[in-house]
């Protein structure tokens, strides 16, 4: 049976290589792709008694998100900078087209690059972003500073080749020049993305990084090779952080960690009371050249307060008066940083068979039953404040996404 | 972020989780009746879960001081009871309102004199959002989820921020928060929910006919949405109110480190407390900057 089937592969090769290849990996059978990607052995562990037993997922899950947000709430009420200008600089040199991660390493990066993007908008819809790239030694701008996600992503999945060497200090140098024009409430950072193993560089790198500091940069690096030195002194100086990617999933969490707000400094960006406008809608049906395109369109924009030129989207800058015109969910995106929620306590089964803790049957977000199939009690959580018990998942997803306790919302305070 | 799930369920199954204002202090002063307000939504319940045999409905009721579960059609116990006169739904479901009630109302403060008290939109958002992320955990075979919210009382700036948190994780999610909303003025918070969730906002005219209202705009699947055409948003007002004197404003001042909006120009934030310096440098740059943009 296997070997007709490989007959009937082979014959139809003709078609096209790429058929052959998805059919053959390295002359495994059938059943055996089934084994290739999963191996559900490894899921397994022995308990106390030597038995084997599947590995808990969702505890453990539950024990790293909780890790996670003891060092977050640290910083819980910590002043955050809202209002950033970041530069993503992605390394395009030749150690970017190893194969170690799949297909290679640029085509990931590019990938993680485009779902940051995403979730730096969605957090903090009031800062800008720019695209820098590194090829042959010598630092391009991709895209300028922009609050326009789709326009970030087409330039990045436009080009990508790589060659050539690495030079950090001509992206540093061609950051900080675009970095000394913005308004001086804005945070300044970069976070680079470095593959090579190394750095070709015209001149002193270490005056630039002194002037990177000068200028408030906060610079942090995610390497996908080893540790180098230059780079770790480079985060050091200015305050950013520098980590080495170990796999894809990894990677994703490094980069997805930038998108939040970092502890702001507060020498580094001066308070300032900056205008802000607030658009109506066009009315339906009304027709008028738009500023960002030069064309005429019908309804669906917003009409500036100060001198009524009309915008396709928020947020956005007039291009007529330069006035930043936001509406007021952009603003509420943001208050999440400002009042974050405590996190809940953890209610191990030791602790409920206190009478309080005895009748909690259900989970208050959700409804599931907080008991174990088994009518045990198993790990709840609940909140400090009004005492409310919540399950493990409802547990991180308001903390993650929703930013409400739903028990405190559920109860009017006297 | 939770990601969404891939649909893999039929198209046409769908999820409501109903959100029924219970406010006491609204329904003594409104036009229509709690009973009868009930009866229109119950029948439309009724009709959704003919429609089709997976649909599921939840119901949450919000109250003036807690919000809880009211009904949920998937669980056990609600075809248990069986009374003659009514069907199982109504019956489960009225007793449990009833007990809803006589909780809330012992719970009761004070109500705020000359207004009428808003009820705990936040908190049964915030619950039903729990709801269906459960509901997208339990595999990728799941009805479609959306949120209908029968409200009536006016809103509590109080809730702003949490009903803005609950709206942008509706969004996230893809699930669309609809609204029906039989009050006095319209509702800023729903028709602001609506707009960013994609869903629908309708405020009946007639409250007689509130049952035709909700058969034909909110019984259908999301799927079918897009082969229908349903009352479209009518100026959705999104300008800011300062924080100073609640005026709505077209332009203000934002403070850079807590976000807070002022109509006039000030020294010192009220909300963080830092101190405004370089205001006027402000203006120029941004010009600065437009000259060398139309330069290059």
């Amino acid at each position: 049976m296997n070997n007709g089937g490989k007959r009937r592969l082979r014959e139809n090769g003709d078609r096209g290589d790429d058929d052959d290849d998805d059919m053959e990996e390295d002359g495994l059978e059938a059943w055996e792709r089934t084994y290739a990607d999963e191996r559900s052995w490894e899921a397994l562990q022995e308990d106390e008694s030597g038995f084997l037993r599947p590995i808990d997922n969702k505890a453990v899950h539950h024990a790293q998100y909780r890790r996670r947000l003891q060092s977050l709430s640290a910083t819980a009420r910590i002043q955050k900078g809202l209002i950033r200008f970041l530069f993503v600089v992605v390394d395009l040199s030749k150690a970017a087209a190893e194969m170690d991660y799949r297909p290679s390493r640029m085509v990931m990066i590019a990938k993680q690059v485009e779902a940051f993007i995403r979730e730096f908008f969605d957090q903090n819809p009031l800062s800008q972003i720019g695209l820098v790239t590194i090829k042959d030694g010598v630092a391009h701008s991709l895209t300028e500073l922009g609050g326009s996600p789709e326009s970030h992503i087409k330039a990045l999945m436009g080009k990508l080749e790589c060659s050539g060497d690495g030079s950090l200090q001509n992206a540093l140098e061609l950051v900080q020049g675009y970095l000394d024009q913005i308004p001086s409430y804005g945070h300044r950072e970069v976070l680079i993305l470095y593959s090579a193993l190394s750095t070709c560089d015209p001149g002193d790198i270490m005056q630039t990084i002194q002037k990177c500091k000068k200028s408030k940069i906060r610079c942090s690096v995610i390497g996908l090779s080893a540790e180098m030195y230059i780079c770790k002194h480079l985060c050091q100086e200015t305050g950013g952080s520098y980590s080495i990617a170990l796999d894809e999933a990894h990677l994703k969490d490094l980069i997805l960690e930038h998108a939040p707000p970092p502890p702001a400094i507060a020498e580094f960006a001066v308070a300032n009371l900056i205008k802000m406008g607030f658009p109506q809608r066009a009315a339906e049906g009304s027709i008028s050249i738009c500023s960002c395109h030069k064309e005429a369109k019908i309804g669906e924009g917003y009409i500036c307060p100060r001198c009524k030129a009309r915008v396709c989207e928020l947020p956005t800058e007039c291009r007529v008066c330069g006035l930043t015109l936001v509406s007021s969910p952009h603003l509420a995106r943001s208050y999440h940083h400002l009042f974050p929620i405590a996190p809940f306590d953890e209610v191990p089964p030791s602790r409920q068979f206190e009478p309080h803790h005895r009748l909690q049957k259900t989970c208050f977000g959700c409804q599931q039953s907080l008991r174990n199939p088994s009518n045990k009690f198993s790990l709840y959580v609940e909140c400090p404040k009004c005492k409310q018990p919540f399950c493990l998942d409802c547990d991180i997803y308001i903390h993650e996404s929703l930013h409400n306790c739903p028990g405190c919302e559920s109860f009017r305070p006297s | 972020m939770a990601s969404v799930p891939s649909k893999l369920y039929a198209d046409d199954v769908s999820l409501l989780v109903a959100l029924v204002d219970v406010n006491p202090f609204f329904w003594t002063t409104a036009s229509f009746s709690f009973s009868q307000f009930l009866s229109h939504v119950f029948a439309f319940l009724n009709s959704l879960l003919l429609l089709n045999q997976l649909n599921q409905v939840v119901v949450i009721a919000t109250g003036y001081s807690s919000c809880d579960y009211i009904y949920d059609s998937s669980a056990a116990t609600s075809q248990s009871v069986v009374d003659a006169r009514m069907p199982a739904l109504y019956s489960n479901l009225l007793q449990n309102l009833g007990e809803f009630l006589a909780r809330d109302e012992k719970l009761g403060k004070e109500e705020s004199r000359g207004k009428i008290a808003s009820s705990l939109l936040s908190g049964s958002l915030s619950k039903a959002l729990c709801y269906i992320q459960r509901l997208f955990r339990s595999g990728p075979h799941h009805p479609q989820p959306r949120i209908l919210c029968l409200h009536g009382s006016p809103d509590g700036p109080e809730q702003y921020v949490a009903v803005m948190n609950a709206i942008f994780s509706a969004q996230r999610s893809m699930v669309p928060i609809d609204s029906c909303f039989v009050g006095a003025h319209n509702s800023a918070f729903l028709q602001q929910a609506s707009y960013i969730t994609g869903g629908v906002y309708v405020k009946p005219q007639h409250l007689d006919g509130l049952f035709q209202y909700l058969v034909t705009v909110f019984a259908t699947d999301l799927h079918s949405r897009s082969f229908l055409q349903l009352p479209r948003p009518a100026g959705v007002d999104f300008r800011a109110s300062c924080f100073c004197h609640k005026m709505t404003i077209d332009m203000g001042y934002i403070c850079s480190v807590c976000l807070s909006i002022f109509c006039k120009h000030r020294k010192k934030c009220s909300t963080c407390g830092s101190v405004f310096g370089q205001a006027q440098s402000d203006d120029s740059t941004t010009s600065d900057r437009k000259r060398k943009a139309a330069e290059t």
